[in-house]
C-alpha cells in the first residue's frame, strides 16, 4: 500500500504546477453558470406560482451550484487524454514490469488532481456562492450531508471506471477523442448537467434511471438538496455501489483484454 | 551553402507586391491540402462531424425540456430560441471550420519554433497563421444548423423578405469576424505565457453564452458581454433582424461598429506580440 502513497504524493506535486490554470478555468467555469441561472431567473420571473415541476427558484438556482462543487471533485478531466497517450506511446510497458497496477496507480492520480482542482476552485467557487447566499439550499440535516458524502466518493468512483474504460479503447483504436467527447454528451445531458432530470417526462426520466448516467451527478445533487429521502436514499446508494463494482469488472476485463492486443509501440 | 545558389539572383522576393488575386491562389492550394489530409482519415472525420451534430442536438433538447415548462424566455418564443441556438452554431461552425484549429495551433508554433519559419516565408504571416487549415467538418455542420433555422422560421410561420435574409448573412459574417479576432487574441497571450492549454476551453466557456437570449441577462454580466466581448449581440442581432424582433437599427449599428474595433484591437496585439517574439529555442 505504502508505494501507492508515494504515487498520491507525486501526484498532488504535479498537479500543483498547475493551480494557476486551475484557477482560470474554475473561474472561467462560472460565466456559463452565471449565464443559465440568468436564464433560470428570467423564466421564473414569467412564471406564475413560482414553480417548475416542484423545484422553487431557490432551490433550482442551488441545483446547479451542487453540481459545480460535485463537477469540481469527481469529474474527470485530463485523466483520460493521459491514459490513453500512455498507450499509445507505450508508456504503459513499464506497469508491465513493475509490481505497478495501472488501474490503482490512475486512481490515485485521478484522487490527487481532484483535491488540487478542488482546493483551488475553492475560492472562486465560494466567493459566487456567497454573493448567490440567499438563494443557496444547504443539506437539510447532517444525516443527509453524510449521505451526500458517501454518494459522492461513488459517484467520483463511476466516473474514474467511465473514463478509464473508454480511454482503454487505445487499445484497439488510435483516435480516442470522438468515443470520449460522445460518451461524455451521453453523461452531459442524462447525467443531469444540463437541466435536472425529473423536468422530463417521467417517461423517459423513468428510462434514464437504468443507466448509469443519472448516478454520475444528478443523485448525489439531489440528495443535498433534499429531494430524495427514506428508502430512495440507501436503495439509490445500493444502486451506485452496484454500478461502481460492475465498472470496475469492466474495466478490469477490457484492461486484460487490451493488455493481450497491446504491441508496445515506441516502448 | 547548396541550396543558397539555387535561387536564381534576378527573381524578385515573391508575394513583395503580391494583391489578392495572389492570396487566393495560395488559399485554394492551402483547401486542397486540406481535402487531402482530411480523406486521409475519413473515419474519424465523419466521428467528428457526429460529436458536433450530437452537442447541437443537446442543446436543442435543452430548449425542447424548457418549453415543457415555460412558454416563453422573456418575450423570446420556443421557435424564436431554436433560430437563435441554430444561429449561434451556425457562426460557431463556420468559424471552427475556417479559423479555430488554426488559432489553436499557434501556441504550438510558438512552443515549438515553428513560427519562425512560417515569419519566413514570403507570405503575411497573420494570413498563415489564420488559414493554414480548413476543418471540412464545419461546413457539414453549418449546412445542419441552416437546417434548423430555416425549419424554426417555418414553424413561426414567417417568412424573411430578401433583405432580411442578406442582412442576416451579412451579420453572420460579421460574428464571425468578431469569433475570429477574440480568439486571435486569446491564442496570442501564448507569445506571453507558454502553458496556454487553457484557451480552446476558455473560448468555449465564454462562446457558448451567444446562443441565450439577451432577454435574460442584467448588469454588469450583460454590459460587459454587449459592450466589451460582445457574445450577447454576435447571434442575438442577426436572429432579431430575421424574426423582426430588432429594438431599433442601432443594435446592428452597435454589432458592426464592435466588431471593428475589436478586429483592429487584434491587429494591434497581433503586431506588438510579432515584435517581441524572439523564437523559443534562443
Amino acid at each position: 500500500m505504502g508505494k501507492y502513497w508515494h504515487v498520491l504524493n507525486i501526484g498532488l506535486q504535479n498537479t500543483l504546477v498547475y493551480r494557476l490554470n486551475f484557477l482560470f478555468r474554475a473561474t472561467f467555469g462560472l460565466i456559463p453558470l452565471i449565464a443559465v441561472i440568468s436564464v433560470w431567473r428570467t423564466i421564473y420571473a414569467g412564471k406564475a406560482g413560482g414553480m417548475i415541476a416542484s423545484y422553487e427558484l431557490a432551490q433550482m438556482v442551488s441545483y446547479y451550484l451542487v453540481i459545480t462543487i460535485v463537477d469540481a471533485l469527481t469529474g474527470v478531466t485530463e485523466d483520460d487524454w493521459q491514459i490513453a497517450a500512455d498507450i499509445k506511446d507505450g508508456n504503459i510497458s513499464q506497469f508491465l514490469l513493475k509490481p505497478m497496477d495501472y488501474l490503482t496507480y490512475r486512481l490515485c492520480l485521478f484522487g490527487a488532481g481532484r483535491l488540487v482542482y478542488a482546493a483551488v476552485a475553492l475560492v472562486p467557487t465560494t466567493v459566487f456562492i456567497w454573493v448567490l447566499r440567499d438563494s443557496f439550499v444547504l443539506p437539510p440535516d447532517a444525516a443527509t450531508a453524510a449521505w451526500f458524502v458517501v454518494s459522492l466518493v461513488l459517484t467520483a468512483l463511476m466516473q474514474f471506471l467511465l473514463s478509464f474504460t473508454l480511454a482503454l479503447l487505445a487499445f484497439w483504436v488510435l483516435e480516442v477523442a470522438t468515443f470520449i467527447f460522445i460518451a461524455f454528451a451521453f453523461e452531459y445531458i442524462a447525467g443531469g448537467h444540463l437541466f435536472p432530470l425529473d423536468l422530463l417526462p417521467p417517461a423517459v426520466a423513468g428510462a434514464l434511471d437504468y443507466t448509469p448516467f443519472p448516478y454520475m451527478l444528478f443523485f448525489p445533487v439531489s440528495i443535498w438538496l433534499g429531494r430524495v429521502g427514506g428508502d430512495a436514499l440507501w436503495l439509490g446508494v445500493l444502486v451506485q455501489l452496484l454500478w461502481v463494482i460492475a465498472g470496475y469488472a469492466l474495466a478490469r476485463l477490457v484492461w486484460s483484454r487490451g493488455i493481450r492486443k497491446y504491441s508496445a509501440v515506441g516502448g | 551553402m547548396n541550396g543558397e545558389s539555387r535561387i536564381p539572383k534576378g527573381a524578385p522576393p515573391a508575394g513583395h507586391r503580391a494583391g489578392i488575386p495572389h492570396y487566393l491562389t495560395l488559399y485554394a492550394a492551402l483547401w486542397r491540402n486540406s481535402v487531402i489530409r482530411e480523406l486521409g482519415f475519413k473515419v474519424n472525420f465523419l466521428m467528428w462531424i457526429v460529436v458536433e451534430g450530437l452537442w447541437f442536438a443537446l442543446q436543442l433538447t435543452f430548449i425542447g425540456v424548457l418549453s415543457l415548462h415555460t412558454e416563453s424566455i422573456g418575450s423570446w418564443t420556443k421557435w424564436q430560441v431554436v433560430a437563435l441556438v441554430g444561429t449561434s452554431h451556425l457562426i460557431q461552425q463556420l468559424f471552427t471550420a475556417i479559423f479555430l484549429t488554426n488559432l489553436t495551433a499557434l501556441s504550438e508554433h510558438i512552443r515549438t519554433g515553428k513560427l519562425d519559419f512560417m515569419l519566413l516565408l514570403p507570405v503575411n504571416t497573420r494570413f498563415l497563421v489564420s488559414f493554414r487549415q480548413v476543418d471540412l467538418g464545419g461546413f457539414v455542420n453549418s449546412a445542419g444548423a441552416l437546417c434548423v433555422i430555416g425549419y424554426a422560421l417555418h414553424r413561426l410561420g414567417h417568412t424573411p423578405g430578401l433583405a432580411q435574409v442578406a442582412g442576416f448573412l451579412l451579420l453572420v459574417l460579421v460574428g464571425i469576424l468578431i469569433h475570429y479576432s477574440l480568439m486571435l487574441m486569446l491564442s496570442a497571450t501564448s507569445f506571453w505565457t507558454v502553458r496556454a492549454q487553457g484557451i480552446v476551453w476558455g473560448y468555449y466557456n465564454l462562446f457558448n453564452i451567444a446562443r441565450l437570449p439577451d432577454e435574460a441577462f442584467r448588469g454588469a454580466f450583460k454590459a460587459v458581454f454587449t459592450f466589451a466581448l460582445p457574445m450577447l449581440l454576435v447571434s442575438n442581432v442577426p436572429v432579431k433582424l430575421l424574426v423582426n424582433k430588432l429594438g431599433s437599427p442601432l443594435e446592428m449599428l452597435l454589432l458592426v461598429a464592435l466588431a471593428g474595433i475589436i478586429f483592429a484591437a487584434s491587429e494591434l496585439l497581433w503586431r506588438t506580440a510579432l515584435k517581441r517574439y524572439t523564437s523559443a529555442s534562443s
